[in-house]
């Protein structure tokens, strides 16, 4: 990849789309990871659209249709209190959604200043970002995450927060090795040169230079965040009811897979899907921007 | 050997006192006066002034601190609020259960893992190898709790060949303690397969393409002959620590899977302290996990420098 080097120039005369456009063309071409996009796709507008994709209102209970096996009135069935389970999952696409970002985000957002600071700044600061994100990486992720969602409160806000929070040392860690690796290269030596400040060269050369594996990661991350989240609403941790959620509808079938299989079997399918298109999706973008991993 | 075993040792311990610290913080984040919180609905005065006075809350910060790891390391993780008995005993009293289910689930991970992966590599490009990547796609998307769930309905409620949950010792009835365990190792293993079987996958077609196999095959060796025993040894050792990775997966996944299945191990224990609200078996569990990881890790390092004559000089 290619990179800007006058401290006033920007990316109009430096050939930044050439890279990228051949990642774009590289990940057209790969079927998979094409039928990963097009599923996200597709939750993506299950999610936006649940208010006029689902036919009935998720948390409207009846006592007359308890439990029903699948039908043409409830196509998935319904659930111990009589919800329409379809109703329910499309609506909890956006718990799952929005979480798998959220998260991800959060995990960005403090995860890649964090790893820039480390990498370009080394020394001290480094030596004490590392230890702290080895700190971080000894508990496991979804035990710390348990653990501060426990300590927070059970939400589905600080379930992403909780998530967010356990997933940072990964990308600070990323970032750290990325930033190691092209603060070396020449066209950051030529920054140096000419005169350019620190923060300018970290964030107009460097950081530009590291965003393809930190693409990849987020991607992966993001199926990791669904699971995650699933796993908390699971435990009663994340998203609270009567609000839908597949992780609580499937803590509730549990309770149920004798009597109405139907209640577990979509959720988890729903989760499935989404988890695997993201890795699909993840999967590819790692080919595209790193044709040498293939 | 020992030099290398003291310069791990050296770099564990600032990583130890950071995780002690990560976990003292998590107290931090409870919004309001702990001892109030920790107090229960009754709210008594009497409780919250003794909580206070033993939690050392009206003093500063970092000699808090210093009076929770001081115990610490005396083996005093705190007392449960709910059943007044010390951390540590619950803790120890569990572990053996989850040390159970996660050998388990190790060896089925390796069992399928580790052969998936070699026939996914000698296979490149053919059904065998579509079929193996399939496996690590599926296992790596699916949610431990689900399967476990579906499982049940196979095996439990369709089939009944096996008991739904529940948990019976080894030491009372080794039989009925294996038709209890097997589901919850086989969901908690499959994952982790999937996972090793891409490592041994990777690890394979590198060993494989090198001179030293070509040599092999030139020399009129049987293929099965170079595969498993000129390529599989060296492949197997990013293997080991790559898999190590794992054993942090394992002790997250135990967390659902005892919950599903209902078996009384150390994630069960950590599940029903967050609905307590019983903290500091909270804090415990989460600083006894991550000793273990680290510990766990040390010997995966330790296994990978002996397996590797290099390292050893």
């Amino acid at each position: 990849m290619s990179a800007v080097l006058s401290p006033t120039n920007t990316a109009s005369t430096a050939p930044q789309a050439g890279p990228w456009r051949r990642a774009l063309w590289r990940l057209r071409r790969r079927r998979v990871a094409m039928f990963g996009l097009a599923i996200v796709a597709a939750f993506v507008v299950l999610a936006l659209a649940a208010p006029w994709i689902a036919p009935h209102d998720p948390i409207a209970t009846s006592w007359g249709a308890i439990r029903k096996a699948p039908s043409s009135e409830h196509w998935f069935g319904t659930d111990e209190i009589g919800r329409d389970v379809l109703s329910r999952v499309v609506w909890g696409t956006q718990a799952s959604l929005l979480a798998g970002v959220v998260s991800v985000s959060i995990s960005l957002a403090l995860g890649v200043p964090i790893g820039l600071l480390a990498g370009f700044l080394g020394g001290i600061v480094d030596g004490l970002i590392s230890r702290v994100t080895d700190a971080f990486l000894a508990c496991p992720f979804l035990i710390l995450a348990i653990a501060m969602a426990a300590f927070l409160g059970p939400s589905l806000t600080n379930a992403m927060i909780a998530i967010g929070v356990s997933a940072t040392p990964i990308f600070v860690r990323l970032t750290r090795a990325q930033v190691l690796n092209v603060k070396v290269e020449d066209y950051i030596e030529a920054a140096r040169a000419v005169g350019n400040p620190p923060w300018r060269i970290a964030l107009r050369h460097v950081l530009p230079n590291v965003t393809a594996p930190l693409i990849v990661q987020a991607t992966l991350a993001i199926a990791a965040a669904v699971i995650a989240e699933a796993s908390l609403s699971f435990l009663g941790l994340g998203q609270q009811p009567p609000a839908p959620s597949w992780g609580s509808m499937l803590n509730t079938a549990k309770n149920y897979v004798d009597q109405a299989p139907w209640m577990a079997i979509w959720p988890g399918l729903a989760i499935f899907c989404l988890v695997l298109a993201f890795n699909l999706l993840g999967d590819g973008l790692r080919d595209a921007l790193d044709p040498r991993q293939r | 050997m020992l030099e290398f075993l003291l310069r791990r040792l050296a770099q564990i311990v600032p990583t130890l006192v950071f995780v002690s610290v990560l976990i003292f913080g998590l107290q931090q984040l409870l919004p309001g006066d702990p001892a109030q919180i920790l107090a229960g609905e009754e709210q008594d005065p009497g409780v919250i002034a003794h909580l206070r006075e033993k939690m050392h809350l009206d003093e500063p910060l970092p000699l808090r601190y210093g009076y929770w790891i001081g115990g610490v390391l005396q083996g005093d993780l705190g007392e449960s609020v709910r059943t007044q008995q010390p951390v540590l005993e619950l803790v120890l009293q569990k572990l053996p259960v989850t040390i159970q289910l996660a050998l388990m689930a190790f060896t089925i991970a390796l069992a399928i893992g580790i052969p998936a992966g070699i026939v996914s590599a000698v296979g490149r490009g053919t059904w065998w190898d579509s079929a193996a990547n399939a496996f690590a796609l599926w296992g790596i998307s699916t949610p431990n709790f689900w399967l476990g769930i579906l499982l049940i309905l196979l095996f439990s409620v369709q089939l009944g060949w096996l008991p739904a949950s529940g948990y019976v010792s080894p030491f009372e009835d080794l039989r009925a303690n294996l038709a209890a365990m097997v589901m919850p190792a086989f969901v908690l293993g499959n994952a982790i397969a999937a996972v090793l079987m891409r490592h041994m996958r990777s690890a394979m077609l590198q060993v494989l393409s090198s001179d030293y196999v070509r040599t092999a095959r030139a020399k009129g060796l049987r293929e099965r002959v170079v595969v498993l025993k000129h390529a599989l040894r060296n492949a197997l050792t990013p293997v080991i620590t790559l898999g190590a990775l794992e054993l942090g997966t394992l002790l997250s996944g135990a967390v659902l899977t005892e919950q599903v299945f209902t078996i009384p191990g150390f994630g069960k224990l950590i599940v029903d302290s967050v609905f307590n609200r019983d903290y500091a078996v909270v804090q415990g569990v989460v600083l006894v996990t991550a000793t273990a990881y680290i510990a766990l890790n040390l010997l995966a390092d330790l296994a990978y420098f002996l397996a590797n004559p290099r390292l050893r000089g």
